[in-house]
């Protein structure tokens, strides 16, 4: 009896739909679906432009999810997104990947991002070169007192490989820029699954350093003003010294597709690059418009 | 009337007997699927690599000693922690507490056991950890010793269920015997009950340590996924990463079929392994166990 | 008094006694002090739009109900996939096995299951439902993953309570002419009914509460509206205490503790109605 009940259930839950109903978009249906994922630097902003879009456009339903962008362009490879979004650009191998499954990723560029170094309110210390920053990451400098602090152990935090922005520090700050530069971050870096957990590591522990995009840094918290060179001046990130270059490590944000989209998704993609709108949205969070 | 009664009884007999063969159907088709997807990394890393020195997936650096260092201090510490608390409160409820108090202790115990990972993750990010930064004057909370307490949390209701089971299955005529001779309560329970017990005790350990072994959610947000090499006593006292947390913090973002997919799937079937070693040790025990209280009473 | 051994035993015993207590007050004190502190930091955040209402302004403002939602669906499609077969598998064991190798290589078998980590359960799903078999990131693959790891402890406590009915009823159903499924049917599925049903609920609110199995094969960070079909995504209590503690800036702290409350209350109700079913069957119970 029991079982007949559970089969009864299972035959209608089943009969309910096929496989082919939430894959991507389907066109025979009055609402639109698309399947947005990746890097969790640009989670929240996505999700805040989903939300509005789908309040102007109630036909279309998006929905967003993180991962970092190592798992967007994974799962667009895969076919099971329909836009990836990624704080860093796609690597040569990615690309390799998604040719041989018959894949061409388009590449559209949709903010700017500041990563802001942070340090605990308490920390003393307020601008670092470049040098310093890669030093201290890699493990060569192991007290605050190194770069002019107290003496204090320094708690390195980062966020995880597969994150963009993991892969843009590694590349920009402790490689220098350097291509053929084989730094890594010490090994007792603290990878943390996100960006929240930095910042509440950073906020309770005056010997965190840590870094994160400027869209995730609250107001309490002290960031460190950068130099390219002793030489320079420091420069503390903001939307201005992202435009004019000043401020070194700043990055833009991208959203991939499979092939150039078409219909909703193109729509959505022009909403996000071009509407006054979206863009405002972009500097209230804290990242920078790409106008 | 009876042809069909026995025909549905046939196709229901046999419905009953497949169901009964499934649970080594899904064991074979998991080991099958993590050997697939996980012995091509044996091909694609070189074993000096996979047994190196950093474990750093994006630029090709696949060492899994550090994960496998993480688990095992992280479990250590667990058990270090769960085995006495666990084994004495299994005791105290089992033997010294009275009626009413077991009633209310053993539903209570259970309850813990049935606390979400994630939950005492979210606890032990929250409270835990900047509680032992500023308590033991440590750089950071997120360490090894954070996650052996929470995991030690999750291991002691298992170790206590089945460890109370254990020692309420001796019979009463051991303890009786023992009282008649003069012992004490107390040397009764450590020398008589006990030892008697043994075989679920152990039993009770060993699913214990299969559970803290396999964790995933609760050490992925205290323990800080640092992967250093965790050889020393320290290490205890530093941040460290374990496979189960690896797993869950980088499967989403390979893609399917490449090295790195082939290394967490690798991961996994170490993982497998070692919960089969565990278990079939723990069985083998209470088999050798029931084999020598076959000739003790014979 | 004369100091002599007995009396030496005597107070090794109190002592003895002394510590075990302390030993399993700290045991238990820690637990209920969890539940009462997430439970007092999270009730203010308990409302009827927090239950009933979508997630706004990022997940920052709103309610969780598309996590409350997901978690049920979760709940129903792993009952529905692991109840039949870990049933039949328990009736298997307890009515038709006889004891011989295979038999014990099912045993050995199950607690294997039983012991495997859950992540891997993940990792299993995500080869064999995500991709083998293209059900994709779904509730379908989620439920089916959380079944197969469900199973053992669904067999196991069936099984016992299939055995513990005594031998006499079969014995007497089987007298009367009664088949062996007959007997099985009618006799002892209903009186080791509560058992079963007990181990069921148990096994369930441990699907309900994990999150790594879920993580590559069915969870989702944000979806709009509820899923409609067993092959969309979904969002799920556990992975949303995940998310909220971890994935998103500037989330209200009691929104955290606000879904912690839910998810626990979720499984601790479950586990409620597990031990009332069970103590009033022991009741009821005719032997």
């Amino acid at each position: 009896m029991k079982c007949f009940i559970f089969f009864t259930l299972l035959l209608v839950f089943l009969s309910s739909c096929g496989p082919a109903a939430s894959q991507s978009i389907s066109s025979t249906q009055a609402s639109t679906y698309i399947e947005n994922k990746g890097s969790d630097t640009i989670v929240n902003l996505a999700l805040a432009w989903a939300e509005r879009y789908q309040s102007e456009h109630p036909e279309v339903s998006i929905s967003v999810t993180g991962g970092g962008s190592g798992t967007g362009i994974a799962a667009l490879l895969n076919g099971t997104v329909d836009i990836a979004n990624a704080s860093r650009q796609i690597k040569p191998e990615e690309m390799q990947e998604a040719q041989s499954k018959g894949i061409n990723p388009v590449e559209y560029i949709i903010a700017r991002d500041a990563i802001a170094v942070i340090v605990n309110p308490e920390n003393p210390v307020k601008e670092l070169t470049l040098q310093q920053l890669s030093d201290i990451y890699s493990g060569k400098i192991n007290n605050w007192r190194g770069v002019g602090g107290e003496d204090r152990p320094i708690v390195r935090l980062s966020r995880e490989t597969n994150s963009g922005t993991h892969v843009y520090f590694l590349e920009t700050v402790l490689r220098l820029g350097e291509k053929n530069s084989k730094t890594l971050f010490s090994t007792d870096t603290l990878l943390l699954p996100s960006s929240e957990g930095i910042i509440n590591e950073v906020r309770q522990n005056p010997n965190a350093i840590g870094y994160d995009g400027l869209g995730y840094v609250p107001k309490d918290l002290k960031m460190i003003a950068i130099a390219r060179q002793p030489s320079d001046s420091y420069v503390l990130p903001s939307i201005a010294t992202v435009n004019d270059n000043s401020y070194p490590i700043a990055r833009d944000l991208y959203m991939y597709t499979a092939g150039k989209p078409n219909g909703a998704v193109a729509a959505y993609l022009d909403w996000i690059m071009h509407s006054d709108e979206a863009q405002a949205i972009v500097a209230e969070l804290g990242f920078v418009p790409i106008k | 009337m009876d042809k069909s009664l026995s025909w549905r009884e046939y196709v229901i007999t046999r419905a009953i007997k497949a169901s009964g063969y499934s649970a080594i159907v899904f064991v074979a088709l998991i080991f099958y699927f993590l050997l697939h997807d996980g012995l091509p990394a044996l091909s694609e890393v070189p074993l000096a690599d996979l047994l190196g020195q950093r474990w750093y997936p994006i630029e090709n650096y696949f060492s899994i000693l550090p994960l496998i260092t993480g688990t095992l201090i992280v479990t250590l510490g667990a058990m270090l922690v769960a085995i006495p608390l666990g084994i004495g409160t299994a005791v105290f409820i089992a033997e010294i507490a009275p009626r009413w108090t077991r009633d209310i202790l053993k539903p209570l115990v259970e309850l813990l056991g049935g606390l979400p990972s994630v939950v005492l993750g979210f606890l032990g990010i929250l409270i835990l950890a900047p509680f032992l930064r500023v308590f033991l004057n440590l750089p950071t909370g997120l360490t090894a010793l954070a996650g052996s307490l929470l995991l030690g949390g999750i291991a002691i209701p298992t170790i206590v269920s089945i460890a109370e089971d254990a020692l309420d299955a001796v019979p009463q005529s051991y303890r009786e015997g023992a009282w008649a001779i003069g012992a004490t309560r107390w040397q009764t329970i450590w020398r008589v009950t006990l030892p008697a017990a043994r075989s679920g005790v152990l039993t009770a350990v060993m699913l214990g340590l299969g559970r803290a072994i396999g964790e995933t959610m609760a050490v992925m947000m205290a323990t800080g996924n640092a992967p250093v090499l965790a050889v020393k006593l320290t290490s205890l006292f530093s941040p460290v990463r374990t496979m189960t947390a690896t797993i869950a913090a980088e499967m989403g973002e390979v893609a399917s079929g490449s090295v790195h997919y082939h290394v967490l799937f690798f991961i996994g079937l170490v993982l497998f392994l070692i919960s089969l070693a565990v278990n079939v040790a723990a069985s083998a025990v209470v088999f050798r166990q029931k084999k020598r209280a076959e000739r003790v009473l014979s | 008094m004369k100091k002599n051994a007995f009396s030496n035993r005597v107070l090794t015993q109190r002592l003895g006694f002394s510590l075990l207590t302390l030993v399993a007050l700290f045991t238990v004190i820690p637990i209920l002090a969890v539940i009462a502190y997430i439970v007092a930091q999270g009730a203010p955040a308990i409302s009827w739009e927090f239950l009933a209402g979508f997630p706004r302004e990022g997940m920052r403002a709103g309610g969780i109900l598309p996590a409350i939602v997901g978690t049920f669906y979760l709940t129903l499609g792993t009952a529905i996939f692991s109840v039949p077969l870990g049933v039949a598998a328990a009736i298997y064991l307890a009515e038709y096995a006889r004891e011989n190798w295979l038999t014990r290589l099912i045993r050995i078998a199950i607690i294997n299951l039983a012991g495997i980590p859950s992540v891997v359960y993940g990792l299993f799903g995500l080869g064999l439902f995500v991709f083998f078999l293209r059900f994709g990131t779904s509730l379908l693959s989620a439920s089916l993953t959380l079944s197969i790891m469900t199973l053992p402890v669904i067999i196991s406590a069936a099984e016992e309570a299939l055995r513990a009915v005594p031998q006499a009823f079969r014995t007497v159903s089987v007298s009367l002419g009664g088949t062996r499924w007959q007997t099985i049917r009618r006799i002892v599925l209903p009186q080791a009914l509560p058992g079963i049903i007990t181990g069921v609920i148990l096994g369930l609110e441990r699907a309900a509460g994990e999150t790594a199995p879920i993580l590559f094969t069915g969870a989702a960070f944000f979806l709009p509206r509820l899923p409609n079909s067993p092959f969309d995504a979904t969002m799920a209590l556990p992975y949303h205490l995940f998310v909220v503690s971890t994935q998103v800036p500037e989330m209200p702290i009691q929104i955290q503790y606000g879904t912690a409350l839910v998810l626990i209350a979720f499984v601790l109700g479950m586990n409620l109605i597990a031990t009332v079913i069970r103590s009033r069957a022991r009741a009821k119970r005719q032997w």
